[in-house]
Parts: structure tokens; sequence; C-alpha cells
């Protein structure tokens, strides 16, 4: 029999994906629209990305979301890394328990509840809030995501690897650095782009945390967006939506590579 | 195999892998119990034995993966409890192979070497000299996952060479081949073994495999030793029922022993007596057991000469043919079974001996084996 | 000697978990305790805007006075007012609903991807991961495109002669629903997709010898089998749902005011810490129960691998 891929199954797939992709591309195709009023198709233009160029606001605010996302991402693959050792690798430890609920829980935590405790937390220890507080509420969130992707790339992991390395005279801390760390970077690669597009479309926490000067591009758009449709929200979003395309797109290539070469050393 | 090689026989030979009186346990499962054995510099030794009966234990604490909780485990005469892996001169080949994905077939095989910190070009040497060995030349620069699997069991081969180890360990390294590579890949790493002069430590659950390569092996259960000789001591002399029933197939007769001038009297339940050639203190009236190889019964459709020792009648119950050789399974008129083989010596299309067929099967006094554990 | 050594070994590999242990602890479990405390605290017309705020300086006479003054007013505040107990049993009913419309929509359509062909596979599956991907916002400002009085879905509709005057489909329960759909389907399409594929094609070619129609087998082998999957998305959609904010406060109306926008207005707005607080802790509370599953399931899985 094998699989058979029926009539059923190609009408559910091309239906949903019909429904993930028709609203984004109408939103792209309206983007070159040279007509202002946004139901009216007024044939092809890009005056509204030229009009991008000129609003200094919104650049600075597209600046500010990659300075965060950057530095957050990055913070959030060192630590998320270390989380996924530690869950992976030290066995059964003391404290494990709340280590994992913490790890798992701001995953599907409502964004209101971790932007305002995040917000009163840094009220109370009298930081002034920017630029570093989104970031470290980013690195807080992201670094979940990071430690859960990672983990399940260390569960696959092949632990004679390691052993082969020590065995052929390699000590720990080298054989984790010139063996564990190389098979597994992909995943590490792929859990700092996820970090880095998670942390440049947050807006919920972003809003609690942001203070004078650190407006990020979701705060800005959405504060546009609240007044009703314009064209220029178009072309960003277009923008951003290419964006985070090619990034996707490069992290699923680099997994299915990371997934070929475990599937070899597996057999 | 070197004619002669015998350093097991030699009292004043100094083994190169010492274990002594080595136990260890897993939380609630004893791994290894109180186990000591001696393994030679040159040897090529086989650990065999069920899954689980603590042979791949033995030597991943060979290979530092392990520690013993008692005992000591010594090479060239020095304890390496407590040694860490990166530190031991011995090197181990994977069952998995444990290839590095991420690095070329060059640099697999000269990971051990830049760890001990080689200069380059010994390293490139080196590298080619293994290649060479196991015929890799064309294919340094691929990866692992453009190899074939007997490219990758090469592979995993050199690299584990390429240190010139004191030993080496092999853990069931032929278990991901085919039939055919496999029994072809037997006879090249005896050939390698013994143009090297490499201590070598196999771990395998195919007695086949152990039976083919080794000089001698050490057949393992539950964390004990049964027993450990040549090959061809524990295929005909094995030491117990347990060895005899796990290397290759055996007819156990079961019964007391009875006095007797010559050689040794077995008498079973039916009042049947059959006679072995040797057994040395054989004590009267004890239980024991008479071990006989199915390719050491006689299988005839007449009954033999009144005089014939050890002689049994049953009818045939079940005929395997195998290509080389028949097995007749035989249903005594006790209800017990024996399994007889026959060399299919000549190409006949229709076999003499049928099913229900009653036969008469009888084997020599030397062809039993006399066991009493 | 030995071991003290490995005991040395393994405090050396506690660093590992340390620095991230810590950091979560700093930044995830004490701001919440703040948040627990202050919803303690009472309104003020200061800075911060609550009282009392601890203060460390008196020693232990402060905190007991600090202690004192804590209560649960805020909570009885809370009680009071329907409008928050209205938001709540909003976001539960939205949150149910919509997560049983993913189940219903999200199964054919994993069902399908894990059955079309290997190559079509991995494209399917990055398109599913894409928009889920894309910025929520950008997904949920789409829809406006679409809904609004005089978007694209009311000149559809009235090109094909099904209305006559256009629907105002923004600002109700229905555009809500859409987006809500819209945003979580990726996130129970994959865990689903993920059980679909790793199912064993023999145990339904089993089935199949053993003479259950290709339907049946669906419910009583395929299903059962993916019932892990399923609880993982319908949880991980449902929770994040219950505080959902940008969806709602895009798309709906006063009518479809959820918990997420209650808790918003009340900090934002009408700068009362003291009620956000307490907001969160209640819709903390009520979704321990989910979370404790969702973790449950999460770590079963983790144990299977």
């Amino acid at each position: 029999m094998g699989r058979r891929f029926s009539v059923f199954n190609l009408v559910s797939v091309a239906l949903g994906i019909a429904f993930l992709y028709l609203p984004i591309v109408i939103l792209v195709i309206y983007s070159f629209n040279a007509s202002r009023l946004v139901t009216i198709w007024g044939g092809w233009s890009l005056r509204w990305y030229a009009a991008l160029l000129d609003d200094s606001a919104l650049r600075e605010a597209a600046t500010n979301s990659l300075l965060i996302a950057f530095a957050s991402a990055t913070a959030a693959t060192v630590l998320g890394t270390l989380a996924a050792l530690a869950l992976s690798r030290l066995g059964r430890f003391r404290g494990r328990l709340p280590f994992v609920a913490m790890i798992y829980a701001p995953l599907v935590m409502p964004e209101v509840i971790t932007g305002l405790s995040l917000l009163l937390f840094f009220v109370a220890i009298n930081l002034d809030r920017g630029f570093l507080t989104i970031t470290i509420a980013h690195t807080t969130l992201t670094l979940c995501f990071v430690a859960v992707l990672v983990q399940s790339r260390l569960a696959g992991f092949d632990r004679t690897l390691e052993e082969a390395a020590m065995d052929l005279g390699c000590p720990p801390l080298r054989t984790f650095l010139t063996v564990t760390v190389p098979v597994i970077a992909p995943a590490i690669a792929a859990g700092f782009l996820l970090a880095f597009s998670l942390s440049l479309d947050d807006l919920v926490i972003a809003s609690f945390t942001t203070g004078p000067g650190a407006t990020t591009l979701p705060i800005r758009i959405y504060s546009d967006v609240r007044l009703g449709v314009k064209p220029e929200i178009n072309a960003v979003c277009t923008i951003f939506v290419a964006v985070i395309a090619l990034v996707v797109i490069a992290a699923s290539i680099l997994t299915r590579r990371a997934e070929r070469r475990q599937q070899i050393s597996a057999c | 195999m070197r004619r002669g090689f015998t350093p097991w026989a030699d009292p004043n030979a100094k083994p190169i892998v010492r274990f002594d009186a080595v136990s260890k346990r897993y939380a609630n499962t004893v791994a290894i119990a109180d186990l000591s054995l001696d393994i030679y510099e040159g040897e090529y030794f086989a650990l065999l034995g069920p899954s689980g009966c603590g042979k791949t234990t033995l030597l991943r604490m060979l290979a530092g993966f392990e520690a013993p909780d008692r005992g000591r485990i010594l090479l060239a005469g020095e304890d390496i409890v407590g040694v860490p892996p990166y530190r031991r001169p011995v090197n181990m080949m994977f069952q998995s192979y444990a290839l590095f994905p991420h690095l070329s077939v060059f640099n697999n095989i000269a990971f051990g070497l830049k760890q001990d910190r080689m200069p380059k070009a010994e390293i490139a040497e080196q590298v080619g000299k293994m290649l060479q060995l196991v015929r890799l030349e064309g294919l340094a620069d691929r990866k692992p996952h453009q190899l074939s699997g007997g490219e990758r069991q090469r592979v995993a081969l050199a690299r584990s060479l390429a240190k010139r180890p004191k030993v080496l360990l092999l853990d069931e390294p032929l278990a991901a081949l085919d039939r055919k590579l496999r029994e072809e890949t037997q006879f090249e790493l005896m050939e390698l073994q013994s143009r090297l002069g490499t201590t070598f430590v196999i771990v395998t659950h195919d007695q086949e495999e152990a039976m083919t390569v080794a000089h001698r092996m050490a057949v393992m259960n539950r964390g004990h030793i049964a027993q450990v000789d040549t090959p061809q001591q524990i295929y005909e002399q094995p030491n117990s029922r347990w060895v005899a029933e796990f290397v290759g197939d055996v007819n156990l007769i079961e019964g007391k022993l009875a006095a007797s001038a010559n050689g040794v009297v077995l008498e079973d339940a039916q009042g049947r007596r059959f006679r072995a050639g040797d057994g040395a203190q054989a004590r009267p009236g004890a239980p024991a057991a008479f071990a006989v190889r199915p390719e050491k019964l006689k299988l005839a459709l007449a009954p033999p000469p009144a005089d014939t020792l050890n002689t049994i009648s049953g009818r045939v119950v079940d005929i395997g043919y195998l290509g080389d050789v028949s097995v007749y399974k035989v249903r005594l008129d006790d209800g017990a079974t024996m399994k007889a083989s026959v060399t299919n010596a000549t190409r006949l299309a229709e076999r003499p001996i049928g099913w229900e067929d009653r036969v008469w099967l009888s084997f020599a006094p030397d062809a039993a084996v006399l066991l009493t554990a | 000697m030995k071991a003290r050594a490995a005991r040395n070994r393994l405090s050396g590999r506690w660093l590992i978990a340390a620095l991230p242990y810590l950091w979560l602890i700093a930044f995830f479990l004490v701001p919440f305790l703040i948040v627990l405390k202050i919803s303690l605290s009472q309104t003020a017309i200061a800075q911060p805007p609550y009282t009392p705020t601890l203060d460390l300086a008196a020693g232990w006479e402060g905190l007991k006075a600090f202690l004192g003054q804590l209560s649960f007013s805020t909570y009885g505040l809370l009680l009071q007012d329907d409008i928050y107990l209205f938001s709540y049993l909003k976001s539960l009913q939205i949150a149910a609903l919509s997560t049983l419309a993913l189940v219903v929509i999200g199964l054919p359509i994993a069902y399908g991807m894990a059955r079309a062909p290997a190559r079509t596979q991995a494209i399917l599956l990055v398109a599913v991961i894409l928009p889920f991907w894309t910025s929520f916002l950008i997904r949920v400002y789409a829809w406006i495109n679409i809904l609004q009085r005089d978007g694209l879905l009311n000149d559809a509709l009235r090109a094909l002669g099904l209305i006559d005057e256009p629907v105002a489909w923004l600002a109700s329960d229905t555009a809500v629903y859409i987006g809500i759909i819209y945003s979580y389907l990726p996130f129970m399409v994959l865990p689903l997709y993920a059980n679909f594929q790793k199912l064993d094609e023999t145990l339904l070619e089993a089935a199949a010898d053993l003479g259950c129609p290709r339907w049946k087998t669906f419910f009583v082998v395929t299903l059962p089998l993916v019932l892990p999957g399923l609880a993982a998305g319908a949880l991980l959609c449902f929770i994040p749902i219950i505080g959902e904010f940008v969806i709602p406060d895009l798309l709906g109306s006063s009518q479809t005011l959820m918990i997420g926008q209650t808790l918003w207005t009340e900090f934002f707005a009408n700068r009362d810490w003291p009620v956000a607080s307490a907001i969160a802790v209640v819709l903390l509370v009520l979704l321990v129960v989910p979370i404790a599953f969702y973790e449950n399931v999460q770590s079963r899985q983790i144990e299977e691998r």
C-alpha cells in the first residue's frame, strides 16, 4: 500500500497553505500599490518604499530593533546552549525540576504577564528603562527557545563521538570544543536565528520594558496601525517579511544539513 | 595464525592486560563479578557472550569509560584504574564507528595524532600509511556521509590504529556489515593483526566470528567468565553444559556416572549405558552429562552390529537442509530429541533418509565430553 | 581521594547550569514574586504608584511594618467590578472555542503534510514554519487590510453577489477568531505533523491487513497515536491565547475585551499597578493547570526520545 497522498490530503494541505499565505501575499501586493487609498488599485509603484527612506523615526526604530535583536540573541544563545547542556548532560541533578519548569514556562506564558513582571522588577531595582531592559527581557524569553532547540539536538547526539575523541587522547574540554560544538553548531545557529527573529517581532514585552529613546519597530508599527491602514506600513511589513523569510530558509537549510549528519553518525 | 604462538601456556610470560578480581555493579545488577583474566602481547583475543553478559563493560573498562568498583586492571604491569581514557595507550574501534561527521577521512584518522601534537609532516605520513593499510588511498578528502558502510568501517579501523596503540579494542566491529563483507573483513583483520603484531581485544556476540579470528576467547555469562581457551578447545572440550550449549549445537545426554574399569560410563534414566573415552576423576553415582556434537553422531537406517557402543534409536521428525549439511532431528523412544548433522557430500536429488524413518544413532567413545558442571 | 576528584569534576560541571539558572531566577522567578507582592499593595499617587514600599534601611522593624500593610483588598476589587470577571470568562471562551477550531482545521492539514512525498514534505514544513516566524503583528495587520469595511473580503463577497451592503467584519468576535486561528495555526500543525510523521506506516498496513477500513484506521490507530502531539498543540495554543493582547486589541471590539487587554489598560491607561498585578496573578493561577499539563506532555515526549 505505502503512503497514499489522497485527494482529501491534497485539498486540506492546499487550503491550509493558501489560508496561511493569502493575507501576506495581499499585503505584499498592496505595498506596491500606487494609490494612497489602500483598497483601490492604482497600478504598480515603489513610492511607499521611497517614502520610507525619508522617515527617520522609522529608520531609528528599525536600527533599535536590530541592535536589540542582535544583543539579546547573542546572550540568549550562550545562556540557552548552557541550559541545554545542563538539561541533557547533568543527569537528574538536584533542582532540575524547577529549572525545567522555568525553561518551559516562558514558552507558553502570556506575554502580558512576562512583560508586566519584568517591568515591575526593573522599577523595583531602579534600573532605567530603555535599550538594556528590553535586551534583558528578550534574552530571558528567547534563551528558553534556544535551550529547547539545542537540547533536542543534544538528545539525538551520539555520545560515542565524545568517547571516541577521548579514546584518541583528547581531554574533555577540548573534546567539547572540537567535537560536540561543531556537531551541534547548526542547532546553535538555528537557535540564534530564532532568538533574533523573536526579538525583532516582539511587541508586548518590548512595550512594557521600553523607555525613552528605545522605540522598537513593532512598537512603532503598532502605534501607526492603531490609527488605521497606511500604505507605508504595507511597505515596512513587506521588507520585514522578506528579511525573516530569508533568515528562516537559511536556518532550515542549516538544520536539514545537521539532520543528515546526525543520521549518518547514527547508522 | 602463527604456529606455536601460545604465550598463555608459558608460566613465565607477562600478560599485557590483566584483570585482577574486578567487580562492577550498576544500580541493582551485577555487570562484572570478581573477574580475573590475562591477555598476552600479540594475542587476538575475543570476548564472546550473550547480550548483557558484561563483555562490553569489560572492554569499556579497558578503554577507561567505566571504572571497576573493586579490583585492579593492569596494562603492561601498571594499574590503570583512575587513568582517564585520553591518557591510556589503548584505542577503541566503536560499534557505531563514531566517525566525526564534521571532519574529513583524513582529519578523522589524524585526530588522535593531533592530540599528541605530532608535527604536521609526520601526521600526513602516518595518515597516508593508514589509508594504504585499509586501502582507502583515494578517499582522504571525503566526509563520512559520502562513504559506504564498508568504507566507514575501514576509516574507523584506520583511526583507531593510527596511534599504534598497545592494545586495540574492537566493539562488535563487523556487526553493521552484511554477511559476505563481514567474512572478508574477518580475514583482513586477522591478516592485519598478525602483520602489526598489535594485541587485539574484540567483543562479539557472533561465535563464528570469534572462532574464526581469535587465538583465544573468553566465553562470558552474567558477569563471569565461563571458559577461556582456544576456539578449538572450547568447542571440543567445553567445561560446562552452558558453554557446550552456547558455543555451537550440542546433544546433552543426562544421567549418573557408573563404575567402570576403562573410560567413563554414564547411565541415563532409562538404564541405557554410554561410554566415553576419557574423563579423569569420575565419581560413580554423581550426576553428569555427555555432550555430543551433532556432526559426531552417526546416522543409519539399519541397526548397527549388536556390540556397537553408544547406540540409540528413534524416528526422524524434522529435516533441515542447509546446503553443505543436513540436520536431522530424531525423536527418541523416551520422547527426547537429538540432532545429527550429515555432510551432503554427493549431489542427490532425494535424501536416502526421510521423515518418519526409524534410524539408529551412534557415537564413538571419544566423541563424547563428560560434563559435571 | 578518588571520590573527591569525582566531586570536583561534578562541581565544575555545575557551573554549566549555574549561569542560565541564576539568570532565570533573577529575570523570571524574582519578577513574579514582585508581581505577587505588588498585587498585595494599594494604589497610591506616588512614584512608584503603590504603597507600601519596602524600606530595607529600616531593618527588621521596616519589614514588619511593610508586611503589616500588605492586604488582599486589590483582589476584592477584582470581584466587585464585573469587567474583570467578564474579561476572564471572555478570554476562556475565546481560547476554548478557537483551540477547538484549530484542532479541527489543523488535523487534516498536518495529516496531509505527513502523507505528502518526502521531498514535498520538507518544503511544506518550511512553508508552515515561515509565517510562524514572520511578525505576529504583521500577520494580524494583514487581516485588517482584508476585513475592513471597504476591504477585499467585502469586495469579493459583493462581486459574487452574496451580500448587498458591506458587512462590518472588523471590531467583532468573528475577526478576533479569524485572527487567532490564523496566527496560531502553525503552533497546532507543527507538533501534530511531527507525530503523524513518526507514525509507523506498517501499523496502518497491519490494520488494513487485519480488515480495518481506512477511515476507521484513522480513528482507532492513527488518532490515538498522535494524541500526545494533539495535546501539545492544543495547550501550546490555548495557554497563550488566554493572555492574548495584540489580536483582540486590533481586530476586536469593546465586546471582545480579553483579560490581556484589561491588564494592559489598567497598567498603561489607569496606572493602577496593584490591580494589573492582581489580574496577572489570577491569570497565572488559572493557567497553572494547563501549564503543568503541558510540561507533563513535553517531558514525557522528551523521555520517549
